[in-house]
């Protein structure tokens, strides 16, 4: 039971519940869908970027508790943050997610440390790191962009 | 509750759950730290110790390669292999053992009948017919071949209790309908479907038909020649035996005028740049080395159920059924997809807003393995606008005691989202 309360954490069900940035953003430039064909898992990430930053997000679709809260947590730590920011964040939750994370500092991370518990649960990693896969491949291809010019 | 386990204790002396479940090794298991409740057998039922054996056996003194060498392995395990073929056949009341083609599974079978009997009849404009309730496997083949002749595929409707809605089968069937495939026993609603009454509804216009007994093979006797229909298939795994192998039956008649599937090895009797001559059923349908202990363990598998009896089987499974919808019915926050009159051991629901893929963790923390999505059946899902259900599938090796243990899984899942 103790596992569960770890992965179920407050955190998490109230974003599950009233999930964060959960819209359609009317003005974006970037929209990228988030699928897991093999449970149903399915959100669409609205951006707006301009300047190098992530001036807004938003996302909408249906999945599990996990997925949805992480999709609400990583709206909220991304928005008017960097790209470059936002990358480190997606190698740095891969890294926790995944269980590989060496050190795991939890004022840095704030409410984004209630999905370190999804490590132990090795059938949700992929549910947890959904939109921030998606998320990652927009901004990847904006660097290549940028680099190749 | 106690009434129950009353009666289970009267029902021992003829069913013994309790040394049946002796012969799976695998229920000994321990999850998390707790017993291993397995209810996930609609995806794929676990081994007893004479099929795991069987394979060992075959691969400790008999492996060799099949219908080939003058050895002695050779023989023992090509007599071993067409023994199981004999047992499958008399197991399913086929006429004859050239009816029973080993394949992979279900998902092959079907595939092999799309492609080589029902693909050469289709032309433009012609439908074939399937259910809402079929398995991805029952839908994806037809699709496949029907537009690659620009066929339609017609659905038969069901009703909110998941429920086939057979009177609708005749208004779909025209002169352009060149084929019926249907499932038997529904993989996510439990439903039984009157597959005799379709059966012959197909034959009174003339249109052969294919019953998918992935899932009934398992709950109950099926005799081919009683139901009539042209293809029967099924998998092996999910009645006792290996992943990996399967049937096929079909009416030698029709098996005769198809064209092979796949080319290769023991498909041929003479093979020439010019010209290939192919082999007799069943092994024209068996290109290439099969899966020779799949086979033997299958063969095994179906004795082993034969010896149980069906009777057995369904007696305890009905009471497993009944007794966990009677106590799903009772729990709030929880609602039964699929509540057909007539039902396999199947228990399908929704718990409250609940992701069945957070109900599925909750479940497995308690040591309770059930299957959480769409199962494969995603037009249901969108039948009953739900995105997913947790499935409870239920064999004769379950207990009562295991449904008390999923119910107390499913109330600490609402208490963990619904406080």
């Amino acid at each position: 039971m103790s596992n569960l309360n770890e992965l179920y954490q407050e955190v998490i069900l109230d974003h599950n519940k009233n999930p964060r940035y959960f819209k359609k953003l009317e003005n974006y430039n970037r929209k990228i869908e988030a699928r897991n064909p093999l449970c149903g898992d399915q959100y669409t990430i609205y951006l707006l970027i301009e300047d190098g930053k992530i001036k807004n997000i938003g996302f909408e679709g249906v999945g599990c508790a996990i997925s949805k809260a992480s999709s609400s947590l990583m709206t909220s730590s991304v928005v008017n943050q960097s790209i470059e920011f936002s990358k480190n964040l997606f190698n740095k939750m891969h890294l926790i997610f995944t269980g590989k994370s060496n050190s795991i500092n939890e004022d840095e991370l704030g409410s984004l440390f209630a999905l370190s518990g999804v490590s132990e649960f090795p059938a949700r990693v992929k549910c947890a790191s959904l939109s921030w896969h998606a998320l990652n491949g927009v901004l990847s291809e904006i660097h290549e962009t940028v680099t190749t010019e | 509750m106690h009434q129950f386990i009353q009666n289970s204790k009267s029902e021992n002396q003829i069913f013994d759950v309790k040394k049946i479940r002796q012969d799976f090794p695998i229920l000994n298991t321990k999850v998390h730290g707790k017993p291993l409740v397995y209810l996930d057998n609609a995806a794929t039922s676990q081994k007893p110790k004479v099929v795991i054996d069987a394979i060992q056996k075959y691969y400790e003194s008999q492996n060799s390669n099949v219908h080939r060498g003058v050895h002695f392995l050779s023989d023992s395990a090509t007599n071993s292999y067409e023994e199981a073929r004999d047992k499958i056949k008399n197991f399913i009341n086929a006429k004859s053992s050239k009816e029973v083609i080993y394949v992979r599974g279900t998902t092959e079978a079907i595939n092999l009948v799309a492609h080589t009997f029902v693909k050469p009849k289709l032309n433009e404009g012609d439908n074939v017919i399937v259910s809402l309730m079929e398995h991805h496997a029952n839908i994806v083949p037809w699709q496949i071949v029907c537009d690659e002749k620009k066929a339609k595929i017609k659905i038969i409707p069901i009703n909110e209790f998941g429920e086939l809605k057979v009177e609708e089968v005749n208004n779909l069937i025209d002169e352009k309908t060149k084929f019926i495939s249907l499932v038997h026993i529904s993989n996510s609603l439990g439903t039984i479907n009157p597959i005799k009454k379709v059966i012959e509804l197909a034959h009174k216009n003339n249109i052969p038909i294919l019953i998918d007994g992935a899932q009934s093979v398992c709950h109950s006797k099926i005799d081919v020649q009683d139901l009539g229909c042209d293809f029967f298939v099924f998998s092996g795994h999910k009645i006792c035996a290996p992943t990996g192998i399967g049937i096929l039956y079909g009416k030698e008649k029709l098996l005769e005028a198809m064209p092979p599937y796949q080319g290769g090895g023991d498909m041929i009797l003479q093979v020439t740049f010019e010209k290939t001559i192919y082999n007799d059923l069943p092994y024209k349908f068996e290109a290439g080395t099969p899966n020779i202990a799949g086979a033997i363990g299958l063969g095994v598998a179906v004795e082993y159920l034969q010896n149980l009896g069906y009777e057995n089987i369904n007696t305890q499974e009905s009471k497993l059924l009944n007794y966990a919808t009677e106590k799903f019915s009772k729990l709030e926050n929880v609602r039964i997809i699929g509540t057909s009159k007539n039902k396999a051991s199947i228990v399908s629901f929704v718990m409250a807003d609940i992701h069945a893929h957070d109900v599925g963790t909750i479940l497995d923390q308690e040591g309770v393995a059930v299957r959480a999505g769409h199962h494969c059946t995603q037009p249901v899902m969108d039948y009953f606008k739900i995105a997913g259900t947790a499935r409870a599938s239920f064999s004769f090796y379950n207990t009562l005691e295991e449904v008390d243990i999923l119910e107390d899984a499913v109330k600490k899942g609402i208490k963990i989202f619904l406080g």
